[in-house]
Order: structure tokens, then sequence, then C-alpha cells
């Protein structure tokens, strides 16, 4: 079995009538960093929350590394470490005190190396004996990471880990993550800031409003989904595009110095080479010329548009 | 049964030290201002009023009130302590954490009841030695004491532990102490036997249930009771008995815990 997480059929109703859910099916696979993408309010919060026993379910199973979150929860939310997206710490206790703490709740025998450890990675040491109020926002979040891995856990949930975080905090954090998935820990990270499930994931999952609308390896979704843009800067603007290039989906910009074409790159006739003969046979000129994938957000972006 | 499934006896330990923790760094708060206000009783009532009435019942009404007072800040105390132990981090949002930890309901309980009922008997003795500066103590039946002392802590607790889940607002977690567990301390009999109130009022007191707990406790102290002491331990044990079925029920449902 290949997968840590199994989530099959999963619903959520909320009292209010309010459906977070709409029949979840995602396998994680063991050792993978996996994003889950979606905008704000498409269920990625309640979807780790039940996952990890924060929120019940209305229906469908989970089981983590084959156990079921429900009959056998001791055993699933064990293996699972949790960094919220919130700030949300006992603001009077210290920070030695609270990841001891963490790691007493989940049943782990007191290991204070392993803690000076994590303390150490995560530039906490010094603070070790400053209460969590006097942190600041930055050192705060570092504290919930090592909370969350106190317990070393199998599984590690980053829900929106650099939301309002600095880029040296974002570079350890990736830093850290990477370590991580060299020790085998498989880490599941939601975000709405596509760059970093672009940096960092394996693969990628889709939600919205409560579906999850694709899930693909993210080097197959950029392929597949992605497209391919070719700028052509110009020697002489261009009043328009000449007519004998009008089959090909060409935009001018409006200054008429640059043309830019795009085009779908797994097709096997892409049209680059004809485009440039009959650019010649035209009689334009271009000084420069360059290629580029679109990103992960377009193709987000792309998709998110083309749901109903 | 696999070892996974074990009881999580570290958890219970680290959530039971996080909460003595708190008492002993609120020291002010946790143990020197009930010790204030007790003495503060014992002068208005034990001296100003006391010297006045002399005795109850055959006990000196210094002496007599003792029980009463121990018992008005066991209860106030005990709910305070474990519905604040719950309310807070439900406030500040870190339970999420304790939901997901490899948990059970029960070990919460014992966990977070254990430490609200460890501070609540420490402060009935620390008010119990505060007294016996004030006034001459006998205590005729030392095992009853502590196991009044005890249930009740234990029963208040976990009465407050509820409040605690219960309560979506800082006021609401102040209500039920304010508006129903003091005037019913405080009508119970603290202060006097309810034999001193006239015919109607002494059967109305009777539903007030804390009449029971401050008559047991009493008689564990001078052998002199309200009303039995076989009723009052089965009132304790019934209102605990109470108050483990609303916690089962809340636990089972998720109530306000988990939605």
């Amino acid at each position: 079995m290949s997968s840590i997480i199994s989530i099959s059929g999963v619903t959520k109703t909320y009292a209010t009538g309010f459906k977070a859910l709409k029949e979840i099916n995602l396998d994680i696979e063991r050792g993978e960093i996996f994003a889950l993408l979606g905008p704000n309010g498409a269920g990625k919060t309640t979807l780790i929350s039940i996952v990890c026993g924060i929120v019940n379910r209305s229906s469908g199973t989970v089981t983590v590394d084959g156990h079921d979150i429900g009959r056998d929860y001791r055993a699933a939310r064990s293996l699972i470490g949790l960094v919220p997206q919130e700030l949300t710490i006992d603001a009077f206790e210290t920070v030695w005190a609270t990841v001891n703490y963490s790691r007493g709740l989940f049943g782990k025998a007191p290991n204070k190396e392993f803690v000076e450890k994590v303390l150490r990675d995560l530039s906490l040491w010094e603070k070790k004996d400053s209460k969590a109020i006097t942190l600041s926002g930055g050192m705060k979040r570092r504290l919930m990471i090592a909370k969350a891995l106190s317990h070393e856990p199998r599984v590690l949930f980053l829900d929106e880990p650099t939301a309002g975080v600095d880029v040296e905090l974002r570079q350890d954090m990736w830093a850290m993550v990477r370590r991580l998935r060299e020790d085998g820990v498989t880490i599941i990270l939601t975000t709405h800031y596509i760059e970093e499930a672009e940096a960092m994931a394996d693969r990628v999952g889709v939600i919205n409003k409560g579906e999850i609308i694709l899930v693909e390896g993210k080097a197959e979704l950029m392929r597949k989904l992605g497209r391919k843009q070719m700028n052509l800067e110009l020697r002489a603007p261009l009043a328009a595009v000449p007519d004998g290039l009008s089959h090909y989906s060409l935009e001018l910009s409006d200054d008429g110095n640059q043309l830019t074409y795009t085009y779908d790159n797994q097709s096997d006739r892409p049209g680059v080479a004809s485009l440039i003969r009959d650019l010649e046979a035209a009689g334009v000129q271009f000084r420069d010329l360059d290629t580029k994938n679109s990103s992960l957000e377009e193709i987000f972006v792309n998709l998110l548009r083309q749901e109903p | 049964m696999n070892l996974r499934a074990a009881p999580n006896f570290r958890a219970i330990w680290a959530i039971y030290r996080v909460e003595m923790a708190r008492a002993f760094r609120t020291v002010l708060q946790s143990i020197i201002s009930p010790v204030i206000s007790t003495s503060l009783y014992f002068v208005v009532f034990g001296s100003a009023i006391g010297s006045r009435i002399t005795e109850i019942d055959g006990i000196a009404y210094g002496a007599f009130i003792v029980p009463g007072l121990m018992m008005l800040s066991l209860l106030t105390q005990s709910i305070s302590n474990a519905s604040f132990a719950i309310y807070f981090p439900k406030f500040v949002g870190s339970i999420y954490e304790l939901l997901s930890a490899p948990v059970s309901y029960l070990e919460i309980i014992i966990a977070y009841v254990g430490g609200a009922a460890t501070k609540s008997v420490m402060l009935g003795l620390i008010i119990l030695a505060t007294a016996a500066l004030f006034v001459p103590l006998r205590i005729e039946h030392p095992f009853w004491m502590i196991a009044f002392l005890v249930l009740t802590a234990v029963t208040f607790s976990l009465f407050g532990f509820i409040i605690g889940i219960w309560a979506k607002t800082f006021e609401q977690l102040q209500l039920v102490p304010l508006l129903i567990v003091t005037p019913l301390t405080f009508l119970g009999g603290s202060f006097y036997s309810i034999h001193m109130l006239p015919g109607i009022w002494k059967t109305i007191t009777l539903f007030n249930p804390v009449v029971y707990l401050i008559s047991g406790f009493r008689w564990s102290f001078y052998g002199k009771a309200d009303v039995s002491v076989g009723v009052s331990l089965g009132m304790t044990v019934m209102f605990l008995a109470i108050c483990i079925a609303i916690v089962a029920w809340i636990f089972k449902t998720g109530y306000r815990l988990r939605n």
C-alpha cells in the first residue's frame, strides 16, 4: 500500500446547512509533498481538520497508514503533526514547556535532546525560556511548527504555512520541509500562494467549492494544462498583424513592438517553425525572441474559471 | 488490544502539569485571594456578628461557619478553575492541539478535572489552616471530611468543565457561578443552620443541593447535621452522576468541541 492517507467519500455539512465538502476522494502518497490549492472558503481547512480529528465528518472514511480515524483514532492521530493557519498558542507558557507539553500530549516519552534539536533547527533555542506572548509573529509561527514536530510525526500538515511570513522564515521553512521529506515524512500543505506549490510540491490537488476538481503530478499538470508563449520583439513596429499570418493565434502589443504567439506545447505541430518562416515571408523582422511556460498560477486561474 | 490503543497516560500527565503550573504562576489569584477573603469572612461574621450569636447547635459560631466557608470557596473555585481551563484554549484556539491529539475524552476529563479538583482541595486545606488561626477546630470524622472535600471538588470541577464547554463568551462563563452557585451557597446554610429558618423556608431550602453538601461536611467536623449524612452523601453522588451523564453526552455528540 503506497498511499499513507486515504480519503474516500468524505462529506461535511455544517449545522447551518452549509455544504463545506461534497464527496471528497483523495489519496496521499507516502513520502510526497502534496499541495492542496484552492481559493478562500474552498474547503481546504475543513478537509485537513477532518483528517486531524478536529472536525467531525458527515460521512465517508479516512485512513492514516491504514488506521481508521474514527475506530483507531489513537494510532491515526499519533502519526500526524498539524500546523494550523492561525497563531494559537497558550500565551503564558514558555517555549520549552509548551513544546514538551505537545510531545506528552501525543504520548511520546520525554526526550530533551530531541526537543532541543527541534528548537535549534527552527532557531528557537535562544528563546526557550521566553513566554509565547513575548515572541514576534514569525517566532510564534516557528513555535507552532516546533510543537507539531515535537512528537515526530510521519505526516505533517501545514495549513497556509507562509501566510504573512517574512522571506527568511519562508526559506527556512522550505528548507525544513525538504529535510523532513528526506526523512520520509509526508507533507501536505494548503496554500493560495501558487509559487509555493510550484516550488515545493510533487503533486497538486485543486479544491473549489468543496470539490476536488483535479489531482495531478505538478510536472504533468504544467505540461498538460500549461501553454507556451513565444514573444517576438520586432525591429519595427507593426500597425496590425499581417494578413498572411492571421491563421496563427497572434497578439500584437499596443505599441506594435511585440508579437505574442500562444501555442499548445503538447501538440505534434506547435507551428513555431512555420510561423518563423511565414514571418520572414511577410517581411516581419525581429530582434529577439523568448518562450515561456505558463505558471501554475495561470493554470489554476484558468481551472477555476472553467468551473460553473 | 494493541499497544497504540493503550491509555495515553503521558497526555494526562502533560495536561495535569500545565494546569498545576498555571495555579502556581497565578499564586495571587489562586491561593492568596481566597485566603484573604476567608479571613474577611471571619472578621465580619465570626467576630463582629458572631460575638452576638455565640453558638449554634452547641458549636461556637466562629467554628460553625468554617465548613460552610470551605464549601463556599471549594464550589466557586472548582467551577472557575475547571471552566476557565477548558474555555481558555477554546477561546484562543489552541484547543486544536488537544482535539488532534491521540487522547480519549475520558483522559481529557481526568486531566482537566483532576487538575482543577487538586487545586480546590489544596485551597480547602489552606482555608482550613487559616481558620485554625482564628477559631478552635475539631474534626470528628477526618475520613469523611476528606471524602466530602474530594467528592465535592471533583463534582464541581466536572460541573465547571461543562460550563467551560458550554460557554461561548466570557460573560456566559461567569453567569452560572455568579447567578446560581453563589446564591445557592449563601442560602445553603454556610452561615446558619437551616433549623433557624421559619417553616416554609425550611422546606424550600431542601431543594437547594448545596444544603446537603454543607450539612454533610459540617457533620464530618462536629457530628451535627441539618439533614442526615446518608442523604447528604446520596445527593452529592447524585449530582456527580448527573455531571458525568452530561459530560458523556457532550463527548458523544462533540457538542461545542468538534462541530
